[in-house]
């Protein structure tokens, strides 16, 4: 009945760790939370780091309905986060490179994608690219962490995991293959601190020029089933996806790849 | 001899009793602080203690009388023992009646040795297997001692080995009765029994009153602690309530989860109490353990962690975690407590801090605190779908109609396909009674009982301003409810937050209509009925008679259980025992139809939405179960006719 999270992770004693994390935003009442994938990023850094040794950013608007969604994640038994304070139209990514580049952490843990703003799980990308460290997406847990590296599980379709050895430091996402983050509890949420900081605003020169839409359910492909029987149905549910088309291409020039890639999209009909 | 040394031996236990009472008052005194009236409550202590008390002792009535025996005899023993003995008055009419005294007293005695020659397992054996020996000695004592005051032999009478054999039975009871009084032995009771009824937290309860309500948490302050956390931060009057537990095990005999085999035993938790206050262990526990749990590996003190954070794997504390999450909050123990020791308020309270704290709910209460906060409902239901049961009702809104006698509060019920049904028959039988009613349609919030019994008071609170909110903007007679839970909660507990309303149970509010003749009804021509008290509309709210006056309205004879009206078992299904699900050795709702079927009924009147999904949820062939909202539906008739037959049936009810 108990959770199961706080096991701790071997070997992480003085590891600081740092959590990226953003308000989210119900599915079905489009009300602020805490967001599920932050959440558990949050959740795998508790197991890293006890004590004072985890420290949470936001880099955003701090309004009252945020700070609600915010101090959700302080209930999960957090000190403090810092509020990078950013208007809305603003590129985060600069203001959370300083913050990071100024605390130093050897692992940086954030959601795959947030559920607010542009939501495009980009984020974790171009902080690896710009810090130059290590980044790995779809992370399932953390096995062991030492100063310089740490072994990781990353989750792949249909529960496989593959387990990676990666340099520290490190840039890593979090998405449903992690563990559920732990309850939030009233009281440390209602003590822990929201430090707002000062940050520079650096314009989003791109979005601007954005035009944006509701978004349509993207159309998916039908699954035909052929089947007379309900094993025959029962087992092209269960079935895995067949990657019977695939083709593995190695050693071969960048021309010849990239012709083999344009024939696939054609043949797809994603070009015409 | 006996002149010397009974005086000493008397007014040096007063004296040593008084130190232990000063000791005692100080562990009571590390509970935070709860304002009671010091004088009212002695005052009015008497009283509580002579009709209150003794009108739940009274269940057992060959016991009451023993009680009556040997605590009156007792009682006035001591008083006349130490005007007789202590400051040696010499009255002759003193000493008899301290005789006829001691006699009562022995008669007493010899009852409570019959009880304790082959005690029912409720009850606590240690100390208490002594106190009849002890009783003996110091009725038989005192006797003897007496006899020459009393002039009935002379007073050099058996010479220095008589004397001295005397002295020590003396003082062997005196120590258990004076002594054991305050410095803790079964004695106790009597001491921090009397305080506790004075200085109890829920004054309403006496004099027939009733309060059940929870008591709200002080969220605005930061410094208030969120729920108890540890036994200091109990007031010092729950404290006090704890001490006054004579370990009968009533409570035990009532629990659900005990007898599920679930990890609680409301006795073994208000003695662990007792230990987290005094300190040290639970060793010299001599009752029924929490079932699987055994005895001796609990301790703590009072300013240590009741619950260990982070689960039962690192170690123990004065309980665990699950114990607090089996209780269904059903009051049972409550009930049945002759001392009226408040044990589902401290179990809530513990929650509170297991919740707020630790956030640690365990199983899916998690989840069903995030969809309250986020979705209003438990389930995570879109609110905006709230109404969906009713789409082809046309029923009033609120928010269009602004004003309606019967405000119908639908409860979380209407997201469940099941209670939609009694849903839809209690709509048709308002609408057969041509009530004016409105709906609050999706305005209408979780009333925030589950919130609160899973010790999320901050989610409660907040649901409970909402709900408060909305309801104020419209105007209304009375709010009628299916669901008992939201009853008690809009009934008792909104109060506190300003907002009181004028509440109907709908089996309260059908029997009203049937009274006044505005249903036409048909005759019940099925088979065996039996009905099962909610114990949110029972001991919640004392609403025994309406739902059995609805069925009888329709012409069912209920038959009714062993355990029906206020010592009806709960269905399982209360104070969020369902979501936080902790494995016993069998299921309570399977143990009710159990209960169920020895009536042989064919249907099982229900009340309550939670009894209802937990008794369909029982395998089968067991009896329908249907709602009283269903069972009177299903006989409304179109005919005129047919009303004056209820008109008639009203009125033989009234002449009967």
């Amino acid at each position: 009945m108990q959770r199961d999270g706080n096991r701790n992770v071997t070997g992480q004693e003085r590891v600081k760790v740092a959590a990226l994390v953003s308000v989210g935003r119900h599915p079905v009442t489009g009300r602020p939370r805490r967001a599920e994938y932050d959440a558990r990023a949050v959740e795998i850094g508790l197991s890293l780091a006890t004590g004072g040794n985890l420290h949470l950013a936001h880099a955003g608007e701090c309004s009252p309905e945020s700070e609600a969604a915010l101090r959700a994640y302080l209930g999960m038994g957090i000190a403090g986060v810092d509020v990078l304070q950013q208007p809305a139209g603003a590129d985060i990514v600069p203001a959370l490179e300083a913050w990071l580049r100024e605390l130093g952490p050897r692992l940086v843990l954030c959601g795959a994608r947030g559920e607010t703003g542009e939501a495009s799980g980009l984020v974790p990308f171009l902080l690896a690219e710009r810090l130059g460290w290590s980044l790995v997406c779809g992370l399932a847990a953390v096995e062991s962490v030492d100063g310089d590296s740490m072994i990781v599980l990353q989750a792949l379709p249909r529960g496989q995991r593959r387990r990676l050895k990666v340099r520290l430091p490190a840039v890593v996402t979090v998405d449903a293959a992690a563990q559920p983050a732990r309850q939030s509890a009233f009281g440390p949420a209602r003590r822990g601190g929201l430090q707002r900081l000062d940050t520079p605003v650096t314009p989003d020169g791109d979005a601007q020029s954005w035009t944006t839409a509701p978004a349509r359910k993207r159309p998916k492909r039908l699954k035909i089933v052929k089947a007379t029987s309900a094993r025959d149905r029962f087992k092209a549910a269960a079935a895995k996806a067949e990657g019977g088309g695939g083709q593995v291409l190695t050693g071969v020039s960048a021309q010849a790849g990239a012709e083999a890639i344009l024939k696939l999209l054609r043949e797809e009909g994603v070009l015409r | 001899m006996l002149d010397v040394v009974l005086p000493v031996l008397v007014l040096g236990a007063l004296a040593l009793a008084l130190l232990g009472a000063l000791r005692r008052i100080g562990l009571w005194r590390q509970g935070r602080p709860s304002p009671v009236s010091v004088l009212g409550g002695l005052a009015a202590m008497p009283r509580r203690y002579l009709v209150d008390l003794h009108d739940v002792v009274a269940r057992d009535k060959v016991f009451a009388n023993t009680h009556v025996a040997t605590g009156g005899g007792f009682v006035a023993a001591a008083v006349l023992l130490i005007l007789v003995h202590g400051f040696q008055l010499e009255s002759r009419v003193l000493s008899w009646a301290l005789i006829a005294a001691s006699v009562v007293m022995f008669a007493g005695a010899l009852r409570v040795a019959a009880r304790r020659r082959n005690p029912p397992v409720r009850l606590s054996r240690g100390p208490w297997m002594r106190l009849p020996k002890s009783l003996f000695a110091f009725a038989s004592g005192v006797f003897l001692v007496t006899l020459p005051t009393a002039g009935v032999v002379p007073a050099s009478f058996g010479g220095w080995a008589l004397a001295g054999v005397l002295t020590l039975v003396v003082a062997w009871g005196i120590a258990e009765m004076f002594l054991g009084m305050t410095w803790g032995g079964p004695m106790k009771h009597a001491f921090a029994g009397a305080l506790h009824l004075a200085f109890h937290r829920r004054p309403e309860r006496f004099g027939g009153g009733r309060s059940t309500g929870l008591k709200p948490l002080d969220l605005g302050n930061p410094e208030a602690p969120l729920g108890v956390g540890k036994p200091a931060d109990f007031t010092w009057n729950q404290l006090l309530g704890f001490d006054a537990c004579v370990q009968c095990g009533r409570c035990e005999a009532m629990c659900p989860a005990f007898a599920a085999g679930q990890p609680l035993n409301p006795k073994k938790l208000i003695q662990d109490m007792v230990v987290g206050m005094a300190g040290g262990t639970d060793a010299a526990y001599a009752g029924s353990p929490y079932p699987g749990k055994p005895v001796g590996e609990h301790g703590g003190d009072a300013h240590s962690a009741i619950v260990l954070r982070g689960g039962h794997e690192g170690g123990r504390a004065l309980v665990d975690a699950e114990t607090l999450w089996s209780c269904t909050t059903c009051r049972a123990c409550v009930e049945e407590c002759p001392m009226m020791i408040e044990h589902v308020d401290a179990i809530v309270d513990m929650r509170r801090h297991l919740t707020m704290e630790h956030g640690n709910t365990p199983n899916k209460g998690r989840e069903v605190l995030e969809n309250l906060a986020t979705t209003d409902n438990p389930g995570g239901f879109d609110p905006a779908s709230r109404m969906n049961w009713a789409a082809d009702l046309d029923l009033p809104l609120m928010s269009a109609r602004g004003s309606a006698d019967v405000l119908l509060w639908m409860g979380d019920g209407a997201f469940d396909m099941r209670n939609q049904r009694t849903l839809r028959a209690l709509v048709k039988i308002l609408r057969a009674a041509k009530v004016d009613f409105a709906v609050l349609g999706n305005e209408e919030l979780d009333s925030g009982d589950v919130a609160r019994r899973l010790g999320d008071e901050a989610t409660f609170q907040a649901l409970a301003a909402r709900n408060a909110a909305t309801l104020a903007k419209y105007r209304f007679r009375e709010i009628v409810t299916c669901d008992p839970h939201s009853f008690h909660v809009l009934k008792n507990e909104y109060g506190a937050f300003g907002a009181s309303y004028t509440v109907s149970h709908h089996s309260t509010f059908i029997s009203s209509l049937m009274e006044k003749g505005r249903l036409a009804l048909g005759e019940w021509t099925g088979g065996r009925v039996t009905y099962h008290d909610p114990c949110y509309l029972g001991r919640y709210n004392g609403e025994y008679e309406a739902p059995r006056k609805a069925l009888k309205g329709i012409g069912i004879k209920v038959v009714d259980m062993e355990r029906s009206g206020f010592r009806s078992r709960c269905c399982g299904g209360g104070g969020g025992a369902p979501i936080t699900d902790i494995p016993g050795k069998r299921r309570i709702p399977d143990m009710r139809m159990e209960e169920i079927n020895a009536t042989k009924a064919d249907v099982v009147a229900v009340g309550c939405p939670q009894c209802t999904a937990m008794l369909e949820g029982v395998v089968g062939p067991r009896p329908e179960v249907l709602d009283i909202a269903e069972l009177v539906a299903a006989q409304l008739v179109a005919a005129p006719a047919a009303a004056q037959r209820a008109k008639k049936d009203v009125a033989e009810e009234v002449a009967a």
